[in-house]
């Protein structure tokens, strides 16, 4: 038989899925059989619903299979060794190297994922082999001026989810004088529905450490921080290990590049609060504190971390920043939208065919997203909506899917970019339900520093549960509307400005369905209890 | 956290001479912490912004964050015990009581939800007889929630302990914690 590289997706989601016994069972099987066969673990490759996936790679093609759980490892490699039957055809994800055969990975254009499921992430060697650092290098033979220019030029806007222009906002950090100054790395992914940092962290953690290297050199900055979640136990391993590794290197420690100046990469993990995502919380925690959001302005970029200077990207705007730096603003913006530059990574769920991690360029539309890429929904079942954004976003109804994937475009219908959860509902989904689950969170989340979001989310949430146990006052729907407003507008952070989006948005789209629980006292899709209230919801 | 505080109400006519208010029992802090939790308060003494940091790593190593050890930190870092409290009670992740030997997390992300995580919360919660955030009483599980683990497309999700169980039912989650280590296999 020919000699071949096997490449098992060994992130969080491979392993839920039993990629780690079907690896086990790899060393063995190959050992034991003593076939020319070399194992490599690596990340997602973003086919989630088809894990544990393993990529043969015998020079001649690349062909994925899925899933090979322990059991059809023995199956698999009869097959590879020429000696029994070939792999079942449902077990076959793609046979071509482009995967142009299997349009859930064809129709995407990876970019920040490029190398994600293709590297091995806890090797530096692997990184490097696929142009790694090469993009530092290049910035820093460049003055830091045009670098923040050449972010300005690629329309690269914040993905976190508020979009704010990435060159103006390290423009901002560049002009002050204050030191020293700070980049953080928001890796804090709070959104339910959302894991597009963690695959990127744990499938590629250099590219993410690069970006970061790119901007503190563009802003001045003379330390990082990067604030992860403890729910990422996998991402914070690659993530330490990546730094160590950088440290050998030379681009992070005591002397970087041999310049005689310090850069230090300190990783702070989360301990479980959602508000802590949004940036000024976010300082406070680093900082040890509890992660109260303060006043905007001033903003971090002129007073951040302990007052100083602190430039506050995510994961993904981070990530993407090396690519710009060797190909080009103008390849980068000439990807996406005439407003925004680039590529967006959605984590894709809920009640769809084929779920994971998707990236397109911006612009795609959401029926393109739901339809050609995720395979409609699931079992067959009617399209109901799409949620973006999580707590904060909202959510667009089949009428409105050939909106395009652009965050003014997305506004426009009520829901947001967000930071790219996309959650798909279907037929059997009950809106006021989702909405319910959503005020549950935000809830649950709020800080309770200001009264509106304290206060009127949980009122929010006793209307909500009133409605779906049957139980609704006349006039509930008109307290929940003025409720909306008043919390959007009055709270102090995002988490409470968003909070009543996802009622906002369910309510605009989805009347019907809050008619009937709370005048006819039924659920349509047969979810809420309706029971008065006797059981508990 | 209970302060000690418990003054000689019905002391005697023998005690009277005593102007102490609170009866001395020594200095509860006066032996030197273990060294274990030693080497991590030694490790980010002068840290500035090292709290939370040092919080997770006594979690880490002991489980739970006891009254004693919070006092420990809080005199020898140099921080109030009401600021170390207050960080505590803040984040979920924090936990003030010993948890059970396995540490069972219904996630209740949006995926999961659309995927019935509520109905294996609802089936736990009836089956183990115990509520959130609360332990068997043979101390074997500890049924909490957690707002996403991120491996939304294996959805509904279970994490016990460091393992990720994916596409759970709940007839499957409770198959899955009967089969746990630590039990008879039927107490669940």
């Amino acid at each position: 038989m020919r000699p071949a590289t096997l490449r098992v997706g060994m992130s969080t989601c491979g392993l839920a899925a039993g990629a780690g016994a079907a690896h086990r069972a790899l060393t063995r099987e190959i050992a034991l059989r003593e076939l020319p066969l070399r194992l490599e673990g690596t990340g997602c490759l973003g086919a989630c619903h088809r894990e544990p996936l393993v990529e043969v790679l015998d020079g001649a093609g690349a062909v994925l299979y899925g899933p090979i759980t322990e059991e059809a490892v023995g199956p698999l490699l009869d097959h590879l060794s020429g000696a029994g039957a070939p792999v079942p055809e449902d077990r076959v994800v793609s046979r071509r190297g482009d995967r142009s055969d299997y349009p859930f990975l064809g129709r995407q254009q990876k970019l920040t994922t490029q190398l994600c499921g293709v590297i091995d992430p806890h090797s530096l060697d692997a990184y490097l082999a696929h142009g790694g650092y090469e993009a530092l290098r290049q910035a820093r033979r460049t003055p830091p001026e045009q670098v923040v220019e050449a972010v300005k030029a690629s329309r690269l806007r914040g993905r976190g989810g508020a979009g704010f222009p990435t060159g103006a906002k390290w423009e901002i950090s560049r002009a002050q004088r204050r030191r020293p100054k700070y980049v953080v790395c928001n890796a804090d992914e709070g959104d339910p529905g959302a894991f597009m940092d963690r695959t990127l962290i744990e499938g590629d953690p250099h590219r993410v450490i690069e970006g970061m290297l790119i901007g503190a050199w563009a802003t001045g900055a003379t330390g990082a921080y990067v604030y992860i979640r403890a729910e990422y136990p996998l991402a914070v391993a690659a993530l330490q290990e990546a730094i160590g590794q950088a440290r050998e290197l030379g681009v992070v420690g005591r002397d970087v590049f041999g310049t005689g100046t310090p850069f230090e990469i300190v990783v702070k993990e989360g301990a479980g609060a959602f508000v802590c995502g949004e940036e000024t919380a976010l300082m406070r925690s680093i900082e040890g504190h509890r992660g109260m959001p303060t006043m905007r302005p001033p903003y971090p970029s002129e007073h951040g971390l302990w007052g100083h200077p602190t430039t506050i990207n995510n994961v993904e705007t981070f990530a993407a920043v090396p690519s710009i730096m060797l190909e080009g603003p103008g390849w980068f913006a000439a990807m996406g939208t005439e407003r925004c530059g680039g590529t967006k990574a959605f984590a894709l769920a809920g009640a769809i065919e084929r779920s994971g991690l998707v990236e397109v360029p911006m612009g795609m539309t959401l029926r393109e997203m739901v339809y050609e890429i995720g395979g409609g929904c699931r079992g067959g079942r009617a399209f109901k909506a799409v949620q973006l954004g999580g707590p904060s976003g909202g959510c667009v109804p089949a009428g409105l899917l050939d909106t395009r994937i652009d965050y003014e475009d997305l506004r426009a219908t009520g829901a947001i970019m967000g930071s790219g959860g996309m959650v798909v509902a279907d037929e059997t989904n009950c809106m006021v339900d989702l909405a319910r689950f959503f005020l549950a969170f935000t809830q649950d989340e709020s800080c309770g520093k200001c009264v509106p979001c304290r206060v009127g989310a949980r009122k929010m949430l006793d209307l909500l549960t009133a409605a779906t146990q049957g139980r609704a006052a006349p006039g509930d729907l008109r307290r929940l509307e003025s409720l909306c407003r008043t919390v959007e507008a009055a709270s102090l952070c995002g988490l409470g400005q968003t909070a009543p989006n996802p009622v906002r948005t369910t309510l605009r789209y989805f009347p019907e369905e809050y008619a009937a629980h709370m005048e006819e006292r039924r659920c349509p899709a047969g979810v809420c209890p309706m029971s008065g209230g006797q059981e508990a919801a | 956290m209970s302060f000690d505080s418990s003054a000689p109400a019905d002391a005697g006519p023998r005690e009277r001479p005593r102007l102490r208010k609170f009866a001395y029992r020594g200095d509860p802090l006066a032996e030197p912490p273990p060294p274990e939790l030693s080497e991590i308060i030694s490790r980010h003494r002068g840290e500035r912004d090292g709290l939370i940091t040092v919080l997770e790593e006594i979690q880490r190593r002991f489980g739970y964050l006891g009254e004693r050890q919070l006092r420990y930190v809080a005199r020898d870092l140099g921080f109030p015990l009401a600021r170390i409290y207050g960080v505590v009670t803040f984040y979920n992740w924090f936990l003030l009581t010993p948890p059970g030997l396995h540490q069972v997390k219904v996630c209740r992300g949006t995926a999961c939800h659309v995927n019935g995580s509520a109905l294996i919360l609802d089936r736990l919660i009836a089956e183990l007889a115990i509520g959130v955030d609360e332990t068997t009483p043979d101390g074997r599980l500890t049924l909490q929630t957690v707002a996403c683990v991120g491996a939304c497309s294996l959805a509904a999700v279970v994490v016990v302990g460091s393992d990720t169980y994916g596409r759970m039912s709940p007839e499957e989650a409770l198959r899955t914690l009967a089969a746990l280590p630590g039990g008879d296999g039927d107490s669940g």
